[in-house]
């Protein structure tokens, strides 16, 4: 049964991107434990607002898990202690009374801190504009039955397509590398029919465009599929790896 | 020659004269008509504006056939050639299904296209969150669909009233949008012979709903952002991520005659209030349900962007037609910062039920006992109770309005009182429990994060909550509204939903909005201005826009009163949930009139933000949304007053049948209600659309027998 606890949250403070940042504790009395984790924020901000104090910035808009916009390293994990959710689907039963709670931001190069939680992402649409699509134009496309698609290869293209593009696999990962975002993507289009047509170009186009943005590159260690909210598995980095080494070939 | 001869001759000529002379005495006749014709049809215009009403011709509702409009106007409507296109530009507020996809059309098209998010991404945008499916006219089912079915499903659904021409553009443009998902690499669900696969939604007696997962918004949005992204990195359309529109740029064009022609927007991560000129604005900014604080909504969703095309001239339509949907998991207290739907899927086998005794009620509020610990003969299944045909399967407004009778009667569930029971304990019984998992087990897991509770062994606890907005911006046939050159699309706009939108028509609407409508019906507007000339956004407009944008800010910012925003923004729900919410009368709208405007008088007095403008402010960002909020929920208890009728989500308790059902009064308000603007704090004006069913027969929606 829920019920109240005191806390602590010790949260990153950085006041701009080229700031020096700091940890503050924060104590927080009388937290319902079936308030999401986002909703301690909220009221952990309505405090600091009423003591005219500079509220925490932070990422979050659906609060339901799929808009992938809340970014928040929880006691040293992306997204929090609970496994398979996102930050916003966390919820304060995770946590003792008496505990503190240590709140950062993705911690990766290539998502500089915009503001104390928030972060810059755009290296991840970057590389989605270098590859991360079919190219049909609007109309002019055959009927959608035209092709038929055996069960388990859409399924298994969806199962790809669930990533949210949240970034906790960059921000887990010990080399910063963005390899299971891209390894989505391409799989997912990749074992399409529609996405086969240019199969080499793209593995070779976005990897290219995740090595300039300064993420780092894989070995294999896991711990982005160990923290990614939607489960995507490290299967699609190896069929990336087959793609983009059978593009090599192919040069 | 005899003089017969002569005669005869002569009387040739005279009668060749008379004849041209009687050609030319027609002729003039003729046109003499038409120019009476043109005459009356003026008058007949000019007068029907006198009285403030829209005719089809104003509506630009194409002549012919119910089926033959669309192509009539796709044949007949102007275009701009490749080379003009390049020196046009086009603004895109939002990047949901409609601004994504139309962005992203309208750049492979070949024109140049601004487009602009609050998130800070495109592919953040709230119809990811939609879970259920996009219905399509494919019959691939072989079940009978076809394009006349699901427009007439959609048409009845809306409770009749939606435009005909529009909903049905609407069925006939659904199965281009599945074949080019499909082609951009969306993995909808297939059967195992690796065809298409789908499902039956609420509303309809085929099965039109396609699917991917309970993803479905996520995987469309995605593939919109997929076509958007390639045409960003291509250079056709600037992406500006972390902007929000404050305000549209009017420029006077040489007739004097206003057209939108930019926007001011500001830069959320800096502060910096920026200006964009465009040739078009089109805006796709979703709807305003977050008027209600808690809704269904993503936390940043809001309705400034329409408020903004409102205050410049644009027509608010219908802005109490709110959908409020049955199956939410409830508030868990008053920290809540918004609800969670669970898929209406659960209806199928879930039984919905609260206790038949108040004194059980009670003992579930203070939490003595459960729903488990209830014995059978002790439950009142009321929806099966008071609609035995359609049971638990009753639409989603007849739902919503029977769970608040039973909360407000005290037999509410949780601690709030404010629940009721969604019990699966009879399907797993008959099903058993891996069946019953394998249809929703992810739901279930869902729920059971969020409330802490196994909903295997103790029935869920729902209850309803607000989730979409039919109402919206006026436009006519091409999506530009009342105002030249501003284009309205998607949630945005009211135009084919009438008063309840059925499931899993939303995505439907926005894509189609968005791929196969607007980038024709822009051309339209934009074929007439090829001869303009970028301008500068050093203007004298685009500075007057910037400051007026900048006084309101500094306005807000000096107030450094004693309230948070959310605090004020939580009262503003409360006084919709309350007195605009699912049961309205007459004096709760007047009551709600009352609140809101002593509200705003509250938050323009003593409202508090900390921190500067011009940098990172999210309670600024805030603050700005929640005074328009205010005014929409206002306009939300002016329209519902008007309407003095039960249509679709809107119910007014004093119209309503013997049996507590909807009761329309198709004789009064069979029209589209227009709101025009007329300054601050004055009361705004009604326009009317008739609807004229000409081609559909109205009727009275039954589902007791």
């Amino acid at each position: 049964m829920d019920s109240y606890i005191d806390i602590k949250v010790r949260v990153w403070r950085q006041a701009g991107p080229k700031a020096q940042g700091h940890f503050e504790t924060y104590e927080l009395k009388h937290v319902f434990q079936g308030a999401s984790f986002l909703e301690m924020i909220d009221i952990l901000n309505e405090q600091l607002i009423s003591e005219h104090k500079d509220p925490i910035a932070f990422d979050h808009d659906c609060r339901e898990g799929i808009c992938g916009m809340c970014s928040m390293y929880v006691n040293g994990h992306p997204h929090g202690p609970d496994s398979a959710i996102t930050t916003c689907q966390l919820h304060m039963r995770k946590f003792h009374d008496g505990e503190t709670i240590t709140v950062e931001p993705w911690r990766s190069r290539a998502f500089p801190v915009i503001k104390d939680l928030m972060v810059d992402r755009q290296a991840y649409d970057k590389i989605m504009q270098a590859g991360g699509f079919v190219s049909v134009n609007t109309g002019g496309v055959p009927d959608a039955n035209a092709i038929p698609i055996p069960k388990p290869i859409a399924d298994e293209a969806m199962d790809a397509a669930s990533c949210i593009g949240c970034g906790a696999c960059a921000a887990a990962c010990k080399n910063g590398s963005a390899m299971l975002f891209v390894a989505a993507k391409v799989s997912q289009l990749n074992l399409l029919p529609q996405g086969k047509a240019e199969k080499h170009q793209r593995a070779k186009a976005m990897l290219q465009k995740m090595d300039e943005l300064g993420f780092g590159n894989c070995t294999n260690t896991g711990a982005c599929a160990a923290e990614c909210p939607k489960q995507v598995s490290l299967t699609h980095i190896a069929r990336l790896n087959r793609d983009f080494i059978g593009a090599k070939f192919c040069d | 020659m005899t003089n017969t001869e002569e005669l005869l001759a002569a009387a040739k000529e005279v009668a060749g004269k008379v004849k041209d002379t009687v050609q030319a005495v027609k002729g003039a006749v003729q046109d003499v008509k038409e120019t009476v014709l043109e005459v009356k049809e003026a008058v007949q215009q000019e007068t029907a504006k006198q009285a403030n009403i829209i005719t089809p011709k104003m509506a630009k509702i194409p002549e012919g056939a119910l089926e033959k409009k669309w192509t009539n106007y796709k044949d007949h409507q102007k275009l701009v050639n490749p080379a003009n296109k390049r020196r046009l530009d086009v603004i895109v507020v939002g990047t949901g299904l409609a601004g994504a996809s139309a962005a992203a059309t309208l750049a492979e098209l070949g024109f140049n296209v601004l487009n602009f998010c609050i998130q800070d991404s495109p592919r953040r945008a709230h119809s990811i969150a939609a879970q259920g499916g996009i219905n399509a006219a494919k019959n691939y089912q072989n079940d009978g669909d076809s394009v006349y079915r699901l427009y007439y499903d959609t048409i009845k659904g809306g409770d009749y009233r939606a435009r005909e021409a529009n909903v049905y553009r609407l069925a006939e443009v659904s199965n281009n949008i599945i074949d080019q998902c499909v082609a951009q690499g969306v993995p909808f669900a297939r059967e195992y012979g690796g065809l298409l696969d789908n499902r039956s939604f609420g509303g309809a007696q085929v099965s039109r709903t396609f699917y991917a997962k309970g993803q479905t918004g996520q995987q469309l949005l995605l593939g919109a952002y997929s076509a958007l992204s390639r045409q960003i990195g291509k250079g056709k359309v600037k992406m500006y991520n972390r902007h929000e529109m404050l305000d549209i740029v009017m420029i006077k064009d040489e007739n004097g005659e206003e057209r939108a022609r930019g926007i001011i927007a500001r830069n959320l991560v800096t502060g910096r209030i920026e200006r964009f000129f465009g040739h078009a604005v089109v805006v796709a900014s979703g709807g305003y349900g977050n008027t209600f604080f808690l809704s269904t909504n993503a936390m940043a969703s809001n309705g400034s962007a329409a408020m903004q095309m409102y205050r410049h001239g644009a027509y608010f339509a219908n802005p109490c037609y709110a959908q409020i949907h049955p199956t939410c998991i409830p508030k868990h207290g008053d920290f809540q910062s918004k609800l969670t739907l669970m898929s209406e899927s659960l209806r199928n086998d879930g039984r919905i039920w609260v206790p038949k005794k108040l004194e059980d009620a009670k003992k579930l509020q203070r939490g003595e006992i459960k729903g488990r610990d209830i014995p059978e003969e002790d439950r009142d299944y009321y929806l099966e109770r008071r609609y035995p045909a359609f049971g638990n399967l009753v639409p989603r407004d007849v739902a919503s309005r029977a769970a608040k009778e039973r909360c407000d009667a005290g037999y509410g569930v949780n601690n709030t009182g404010l629940a009721v029971f969604l019990d699966f304990s009879e399907a797993i019984q008959r099903l058993g429990k891996d069946v019953v998992a394998q249809k929703y087990g992810n739901l279930f897991q869902m729920y059971e994060k969020i409330v802490d509770e196994n909903p295997y062994e103790n029935p869920m606890m729902i209850f309803p909550a607000i989730h979409y907005t039919m109402g919206g911006i006026w436009v006519d046939y091409e999506l530009q509204t009342s105002v030249k050159g501003l284009f309205c699309i998607g949630e945005a706009n009211f135009s084919d939903h009438g008063a309840n939108r059925l499931g899993a028509s939303a995505l439907m609407q926005g894509l189609a909005d968005g791929y196969f409508v607007l980038p024709y019906t822009i051309q339209n507007y934009l074929a007439d201005q090829i001869g303009v000339a970028r301008m500068s956004t050093d203007r004298p407009e685009f500075e007057a826009a910037e400051k007026a944008v900048q006084d309101k800010i500094d306005r807000l910012m000096k107030i450094q009163g004693k309230r948070s925003v959310d605090s004020i923004h939580k009262e503003l729900g409360l006084i919709m949930w309350d007195f605009v919410g699912m049961g309205r009368t007459a004096e709760s709208l007047k009551k709600a009139v009352e609140k809101i405007n002593a509200l705003k008088k509250e938050f323009w007095s003593n409202v508090y933000i900390p921190g500067k403008a011009d940098s990172l402010n999210n309670e600024l960002e805030k603050a700005l949304r929640l005074a328009d909020f205010l005014e929409i929920g206002k306009l939300m208890a002016i329209d519902a007053l008007n309407r003095e009728e039960s249509c679709g989500g809107h119910f007014r308790e004093e119209y309503q049948t013997e049996e507590g059902e909807a009761l329309r009064q198709d004789d009064k308000f069979s029209y589209v209600a227009c709101w025009k603007y007329m300054g601050e704090d004055k009361d705004p004006v009604l326009i009317k659309e008739p609807l004229d069913y000409e081609f559909t027969e109205r009727k009275t929606r039954n589902y007791k027998n």
